[in-house]
């Protein structure tokens, strides 16, 4: 394992281990790059994940205080808590479903498909989906993704098989157990799905593709990748040329470091990169790095989602196997006669009780909230993921108050839904209702959402430099040697799960930054 | 489909380590104990008092209503409030004043104390009238994990925890659903 010194001005520093900064390492290291992934959160391996929903909770995920307005239910229900992401080596790849889908063709041209939406910020990628079909296709054979490749989709637990007859019911025609990059059969010495469940808790087998125990283990084999974790970036450097120089970060200890680095590539997800960016404020660039457009932060996306849980006279025990266990895509496509514009999908998910009780309806109480409760044997559940409306008052933005153990201003992230996300969730939560009531549902629970897994858009990707933050490959449009490798990079977000597209760009990405280094560019 | 052994299951270690000092050693019969001021759970209190303790397990039971969960699950949930007490005094003061607000009210509306409203129906009208006070807020937020992550409890709704120790669900009924209409 390789170990480079905080001096050495010619790595590659990277800030996050997740989709992004996990992936991009190691297919730097592969390339013969050096490479340093900084990562805030610890390191457990596969033997410390816990099949207890709150204690796997407290082991994972990003509780450090963040604070949050606006008209979103979230706001109110869990004001410090707005998104369930993951700080530790493996980000949220430790905590993702699996789900692996790529975007459509016209998802990557939502201002031009959608037209001008009034109340939105659309825009459309300076990528089509043609130019990232090869790097999709490499990040579904690294990911192992069922469905792909010639590997079988996953068999259907019984939480998929009471949406399956339901849809069927309704007619809907594409219903599968979904592209997954959880291993259907033995596949890059990790074995096959055991149907343990508790996937939101970190896979206890292995099936689950995680950069944790894939990329990372993969890029420290080949003795270019440094992976230290409990290591907080607080800020970015820069000479006195624009050029970024390195990063100030408090290890384990609570002590400052200063990495050294030649390239620095941010990857903490879309409420810290952006954070970070904003508090690398300097006198040459006062309103924050990369961000003379003035977009950092703003364009915060978080899909439109909810979930719909049926109740039947029989049992169905939702939890037993994967928690995204199947799909219904029929709504996906663009078809504004419904009322919005753009689609989502409807995707199996279950929670144990424990989870169940806090996030079915949060803050009631009494005879309606638990019978419902006492009806969990026999319920079924899904979650929807439909695209939402970038708008540049929907934001990340540093807290005027509050502060972190280091002294830095937290994350403040502001979200109205627009008029076309509520149009499609109650869309969505009909027709999830109506897919349970024709197997025979006797209660429907259209549930709000929970904290936001899907944390898309704050530096996002434009063809000019005052429409975003970074160009096509990821790089600042003001700095030219830091880019932007996480979801924080997407210019809208499409009807589908980010993870494959996040790891796909990374590739594309570490394909580019390799180029650049060797054309002395950068 | 594979069932689950929904019978009362009630795990000592848990409950003392939860409620050190509110559980006499003896621990007897903990599956049968009920909510009263008078029973021993309650007057092994240390710093808040027997009354104080059973209300806060009535309110319990109020806040989250479960026929199918007897006593012993909410005073569990209630219990470790009197080691915390003793240690934070203010809590310990917020809490009997809690109490005290809610007995205020219930005798005003009611001609008795809280605990011994007899219809629940009466006791969710003092409850939705003091929702908003810091021992509602608090009980209420903490219930859901003091009630609802208690291992004990989930048989009782099904739920069946830990799998992977168990080889997953693979060969333990992740399939077995046998009621859904055939196309």
């Amino acid at each position: 394992m390789a170990k480079f010194d905080l001096t050495d001005g010619s790595v590659v520093c990277i800030i996050g281990s997740g989709a992004g900064g996990g992936t991009l390492g190691n297919e730097l290291a592969q390339k013969g790059v050096k490479v340093v992934i900084l990562e805030a959160g610890g390191r457990n391996e596969i033997a410390d994940f816990v099949n207890d929903e709150w204690a796997s909770f407290t082991q994972l995920a990003w509780t450090d205080m963040r604070t949050t307005s606006g008209t979103w239910r979230v706001a109110r229900d869990f004001p410090n808590l707005p998104a369930w992401i993951v700080k530790a080596v493996g980000g949220t790849t430790t905590h993702w479903a699996g789900a692996s889908l790529r975007f459509q063709d016209y998802e990557f041209k939502a201002r031009t498909t959608y037209g001008n939406i009034a109340g939105a910020n659309l825009l459309d990628w300076p990528v089509t989906l043609a130019e990232m079909e090869p790097w999709y296709a490499k990040a579904e054979d690294k990911m192992g993704t069922t469905g792909t490749n010639g590997i079988p989709r996953l068999p259907g637990n019984n939480n998929y098989k009471v949406l399956a007859a339901g849809a069927k019911k309704l007619g809907y025609k594409e219903v599968h157990t979904g592209n997954m990059s959880i291993n259907s059969q033995p596949r890059h010495d990790r074995g096959a799905c055991q149907q343990i469940g508790f996937c939101f808790q970190g896979c206890k087998s292995g099936a689950k593709w995680s950069t944790l125990y894939t990329e990372i283990p993969k890029g420290e084999a080949t003795g270019n990748l440094e992976v230290r974790p409990n290591s907080m970036v607080i800020h970015i450097e820069h000479d006195a040329a624009g050029k970024v120089t390195g990063v100030v970060y408090v290890d384990a200890d609570g002590k400052q470091q200063r990495q050294k680095a030649r390239v620095i590539a941010v990857a903490g997800n879309s409420f810290e990169s952006p954070r970070l960016l904003l508090n690398s404020a300097s006198s040459r660039f006062p309103n924050g790095l990369a961000n003379s457009s003035g977009q950092v932060g703003r364009n915060y996306m978080r899909h439109m989602t909810g979930s719909v849980y049926g109740v039947f006279d029989k049992p169905v025990r939702m939890y037993r196997g994967t928690t995204m266990a199947g799909i219904v895509r029929d709504e996906a496509a663009n078809n504004p006669k419904r009322g919005f514009v753009g689609g989502y999908e409807l995707e199996t998910l279950s929670l144990g009780l424990p989870f169940m009780a806090a996030f079915l309806n949060p803050g009631a109480w009494g005879r309606a909230f638990t019978s419902a409760i006492d009806d969990y044997e026999n319920m079924a559940g899904l979650w929807i993921v439909g695209e939402d409306m970038p708008r540049d008052t929907n934001r990340v933005t540093l807290d005027a108050k509050a502060k972190d153990k280091n002294g830095m201003p937290v994350a403040s992230v502001h979200y109205d839904d627009h008029p076309n996300d509520a149009a499609m969730r109650n869309h969505a939560y009909r027709q999830g209702s109506a897919i349970y009531e024709a197997v025979g549902a006797v209660r429907t629970f259209p549930t709000p959402p929970y904290p936001s897994t899907h944390n898309l858009g704050t530096n996002r990707m434009s063809a000019s430099a005052r429409d975003g933050v970074v160009n096509k490959w990821g790089q600042t449009h003001d700095i030219k040697n830091l880019f932007v490798s996480d979801g924080s990079q997407f210019t809208t977000g499409a009807a589908c799960n980010p993870t494959l597209t996040i790891v796909a760009l990374a590739i594309r990405q570490a394909d580019a930054i390799a180029g650049m280094m060797g054309r002395k560019e950068i | 489909m594979r069932e689950i052994d929904k019978r009362t299951r009630v795990s000592r270690r848990v409950f003392l380590r939860n409620s050190a000092t509110v559980l006499p050693a003896a621990a007897a019969a903990l599956a049968g104990m009920t909510i009263g001021a008078e029973e021993a759970w309650a007057q092994g209190a240390t710093t808040l008092k027997p009354h104080t303790m059973a209300t806060l397990a009535r309110m319990a039971r109020d806040i989250y209503p479960h026929d199918r969960l007897a006593d012993v699950y909410y005073i569990k949930a209630v219990a470790g409030y009197d080691a915390l007490a003793a240690k934070d005094p203010k809590l310990a003061k917020m809490i009997e004043d809690g109490v005290a607000a809610l007995d205020a009210a219930a005798q005003k509306a009611q001609k008795s104390t809280y605990l011994l409203v007899a219809w629940e129906k009466d006791r969710v009208a003092l409850l939705t009238a003091a929702e908003k006070s810091p021992l509602f807020q608090k009980l209420r937020g903490e219930l859901l994990v003091s009630l609802y992550n208690n291992p004990d409890v989930w048989p009782k709704f099904g739920y069946e925890g830990e799998s992977a120790s168990k080889g997953g669900y693979i060969n333990r009924g992740f399939d077995d659903i046998n009621w859904l209409p055939t196309a």
